[in-house]
């Protein structure tokens, strides 16, 4: 067996000079006694699309959400280490959490709009942002939005309809539609597509692949074959260790770890 | 470094796509020996100058055709049912171009008993020593590469691979002595030129055993090896 | 044929099992059992129908005389020098009545008699003549018609409730007043029509003058102020627990104890506002205001779990997407997930209100059930309440008051209802399916 340490994951050679965006070193977290990460290493680059897969409770949701400080909101969970963005530390005293959110944004596995109006769906991180001054401004970003999200075309003519009432695709694009209203500068998807049909997740995928020009992307996605169709490069987590981090063209034809070849492949356990 | 046998020996969660890697696995085995078996009929058929057999050599090429379209299809059926990936899609993918490769190999057994019709009704030229050498050699060479092949070895392979240099030697050997008959004597030339023929075919079979040794390699490794190795005209 | 070689896992057993005898008679006694269960889940639901028919039906039955009431129609004349057209409202009215009465019947002239034709009519009738002259000066030094309220046992007489062949001594109407009232009916003297009494009026000591409107407005102010203080309070309070509190040992023991306020019986807030808002605070005795405060004490636990219950139902997802775009945690309370739970917090409120609408010992211990003749004018003012009203009633000697008492109660049960199917039409109309 081979030994696995977290901090093995060399950063792979990478053919344009890439900004880090996220950057985050010796995170560890707890829920209660129980240790959920170990020392987790990694760079995220700008404007690339960077999977998280493993096996279920590897700890890919749990890092995802450690870097918009979603966990903050469970009482039992501690974090430990640094996580940076553009160089500043996202878990500093001086870092206003709501703020942090809107610069991060993030879309659920399950599609969630809220029991409202289309419209009022995009509309409502600008209102609490204050990022529009009025009804027109504020009508420009959500038709912006819905356009960025490739929504526009379908509900353009009923954006007073309940979000509830579009299709689980099209509820997921509203989400991402919402979720890029507020300009977000990195996008968490944790499993998009996990709830979705077929087509629904191409038109998804292909959102992502055009997103990617203005922001930066991290998927976590248990889907191998859509992070190796989407991902510039990808993660591979087992048991709150970061086995591998490699271009995902490398990694899904020859993974430098024997751990990531055996799930990749199907053989594990 | 992880060790890549025990990533291949190391089974599916889904056992029957592991039956299949193996029923995969079996059929190049299968038409490796096919290969093999023409080579040595071929040559023997050069050798002896037995047109019956040389038809027989002719004849045996569709089975190895078949043996590769069955290969193909079975190879594509698991590209598209299991969407394999890593080591698993390396060894299909592969298997896809070995199968070209052992083809070409039975294509070039399939033209010496062709040539050897030929040369049969022609007077020997002179005792038959190099080309029957270069064969077994290149017989060798299939034998090891595809003991490589079962045992997913890469090092056996790549040993295979610096073997193709001493086949090279010979064939460049043979040329310049059948130069010289030719220069000698202009009446020979045809004769010449089929075993000149003969030879360049048994080299490419040689250059086929090599390229199969590669792929097993990167089969093996996911790192295709640099080819500093030519020589080849 | 099956080979039972052909499934490994299932080696050794019968592959025909399923259409084996015993496989049979263990199908026939798995239905039997089944049958057998729906018949006493179906018996269990008949029995408790009927006890409430049964109820239903009794109250309803001795409720039946409550909702008409006799009256008598007098020719009352006002002798214009005994009453002052400048000030009506003093003149010696219940006399006028008694002429009116000896009018009808000149041949009574004994002491005794006279005695036996006043109390024919309510004692209250006077104030009906009175009302009649203060809202219409010109009667007076007139004679007009006027229908006034009967005494209740001739009431009951007309009603068949006293049975006027029974032995003198065992009915409380004697002879001579069934000489009268027969003569009554025989002049067409005699009308019964249906109770506004009953809502009109406050309490009074005769039941043929009494109604619930004191109670009515006494509980309307209870439920108001338990409304006021229980509603902020307990919102205020679930949305601390469920959304913000940390899960602690501390928060345990409040949750706990919370429950457990749920299961106090009530005479203990009684108690307790006997003590403190009384005796401590000083507030005055049979008001609204503490009644609603005690009561308040009552409903909380109840709308407290209630809230953190339709809380627990506004999916976490909903809290996720508010938080991922920046939302505060309070804004993503106040902005998505109250307005979500709201039906059920609504509904819990007001099945909360009607438990304590239709509670009656704690406002017993803190003098609610006082005998009051005006409804209440405001929160601070005495008042009863309806289940104090019919606890009252139900104490009352008069024969009157036993249907009154079932009235009340219906009218109580009417509100129940209502309460409730407000919360059942809230549930089902605003529920927001997922």
């Amino acid at each position: 067996m081979v030994a696995t340490q977290a901090a093995s994951a060399s950063p792979a050679p990478h053919s344009p000079p890439a900004t880090t965006k996220v950057s985050a070193r010796k995170v560890n977290l707890w829920y209660g006694e129980k240790q959920a990460l170990f020392d987790v290493e990694l760079d995220v680059y700008e404007n690339e699309v960077t999977a998280f897969i493993g096996p279920s409770g590897c700890g890919k949701s749990t890092f995802l959400r450690c870097l918009n400080r979603m966990n903050d909101t469970i009482a039992i969970c501690r974090i430990q280490g640094d996580i940076r963005l553009d160089g500043q530390d996202i878990y500093d005293k001086g870092i206003d959490v709501v703020q942090l959110r809107a610069r991060v944004g993030m879309v659920f596995q399950k599609p969630n709009p809220f029991p409202k109006s289309i419209y009022d769906n995009v509309a409502y991180g600008p209102r609490i942002h204050g990022l529009a001054a009025n009804k027109a401004e504020l009508d420009e970003i959500v038709e912006t939005s819905l356009r960025g999200a490739a929504l526009w075309n379908e509900v353009a003519d009923r954006l007073d309809q309940p979000g509830l009432g579009l299709s689980g695709g099209q509820q997921q694009r509203l989400c991402i539609a919402r979720a890029i209203a507020v300009s977000p500068e990195v996008i968490l998807m944790d499993e998009p597509c996990s709830a979705l049909d077929p087509i629904a997740t191409a038109h998804v995928e292909e959102l992502i692949e055009e997103l990617r020009d203005r922001y930066t992307i991290i998927i976590v996605t248990h889907n191998m074959q859509q992070a190796a169709r989407v991902s510039q490069r990808t993660a591979f987590f087992h048991l709150g260790k970061l086995i591998e981090l490699s271009p995902t063209d490398r990694i899904f034809t020859s993974p430098e770890h024997q751990m990531t070849q055996d799930y990749i492949t199907g053989r594990f356990g | 470094m992880q060790d890549p046998n025990e990533a291949m020996q190391r089974r599916h969660t889904v056992s029957s796509f592991d039956q299949e890697l193996t029923d995969l696995t079996n059929q190049i085995v299968q038409m490796g020996a096919h290969a093999e078996r023409q080579i040595a009929l071929a040559l023997k058929a050069l050798v002896e100058r037995d047109d019956e057999l040389a038809e027989q050599v002719i004849e045996g090429d569709k089975a190895v055709d078949r043996l590769e379209e069955e290969i193909d299809q079975h190879a594509i059926r698991m590209l598209a049912t299991r969407q394999p990936m890593a080591v698993d899609l390396r060894v299909i993918a592969m298997s896809l171009k070995l199968s070209n490769d052992l083809e070409r190999i039975s294509d070039y057994a399939k033209s010496i008993a062709k040539r050897s019709r030929r040369l049969s009704s022609a007077p020997q030229l002179k005792p038959l020593v190099t080309i029957p050498h270069m064969a077994s050699l290149v017989q060798a060479m299939l034998k090891d590469v595809l003991d490589a092949y079962i045992d997913r070895n890469a090092e056996k392979a790549m040993e295979v691979w610096h073997r193709d240099q001493a086949v090279d030697d010979q064939y460049n050997s043979l040329f310049r002595e059948l130069i010289t008959f030719i220069l000698e004597d202009p009446r020979t030339t045809s004769t010449a030129i089929d075993l000149l023929f003969v030879a360049k075919n048994v080299e490419r079979m040689g250059d086929h055993a090599t390229n199969i040794a590669e792929k097993i390699h990167y089969m093996v490794h996911g790192v295709q090896i640099n080819r500093p190795r030519s020589g080849q005209p | 044929m099956i080979d039972a070689e052909d499934f490994p896992g299932t080696r050794g057993v019968d592959p025909n099992w399923a259409t084996s005898d015993a496989a049979q008679a263990r199908l026939r006694r798995r239905r039997a059992a089944d049958r057998r269960l729906w018949a006493l889940g179906i018996g269990a639901v008949a029995i408790a129908m009927g006890l409430l028919l049964i109820l239903l039906g009794s109250i309803v039955t001795a409720s039946w005389t409550a909702w008409t009431q006799t009256s008598i129609r007098l020719d009352v004349t006002i002798p214009a020098d005994k009453v002052n057209p400048e000030d009506p409202f003093r003149a010696r009215y219940g006399s006028f009545v008694d002429q009116s009465l000896a009018d009808l019947f000149p041949l009574i002239d004994t002491p005794a008699g006279e005695r036996e034709l006043r109390s024919m009519v309510s004692n209250g009738s006077q104030f009906f003549v009175r009302d009649a002259v203060v809202a219409d000066p010109a009667l007076i030094g007139r004679t007009f018609s006027i229908w006034v309220p009967a005494a209740d046992p001739i009431d009951q007489l007309h009603k068949g409730v006293i049975d006027r062949d029974l032995p003198a001594n065992r009915r409380n109407v004697n002879d001579a007043q069934i000489d009268i009232y027969d003569q009554l009916v025989d002049e067409g003297r005699l009308q019964s029509t249906f109770n506004w009494t009953l809502f009109t009026a406050a309490d009074s000591r005769f039941p043929e003058l009494a109604g619930l409107q004191g109670a009515l407005w006494g509980s309307f102010y209870l439920l108001l102020v338990c409304f006021l203080i229980s509603f902020p309070t307990g919102i205020a309070a679930a949305i601390y627990l469920e959304e913000f509190a940390p899960k602690n040992r501390f928060t345990d023991i409040i949750e706990v104890n919370i429950n457990n306020l749920a299961a106090v019986p009530s005479i203990v807030f009684g108690l307790l506002g006997l003590a403190v808002f009384l005796q401590v605070f000083g507030l005055p005795r049979s008001a609204p205001l503490v009644g609603g405060m005690v009561l308040s004490l009552m409903t909380l636990p109840t709308i407290i779990i209630a809230t953190r219950a339709a809380l627990k139902q506004v999916p976490p997802s909903i809290r996720e997407a508010a938080l991922g775009i920046g939302a505060s945690r309070l804004q993503t309370v106040t902005h998505h997930v109250l307005p979500l739970a709201m039906p059920g917090i609504l509904t819990g409120t007001i099945i909360g209100l009607a438990q304590a609408l239709g509670e009656a010992a704690p406002l017993l211990l803190i003098g609610m059930n006082a005998f009051i003749t005006a409804a209440p004018d405001s929160m601070l003012s005495p008042s009863t309440a309806l289940p104090t009203q019919i606890f009252i009633w139900f104490d009352s000697p008069e024969r009157g008051f036993v249907a009154r008492t079932s009235a009340a109660i219906l009218v109580l049960l009417g509100f129940l209802v209502v309460m409730n199917a407000t919360a059942v039409f809230l549930r089902q109309r605003f529920q927001i399916k997922w």
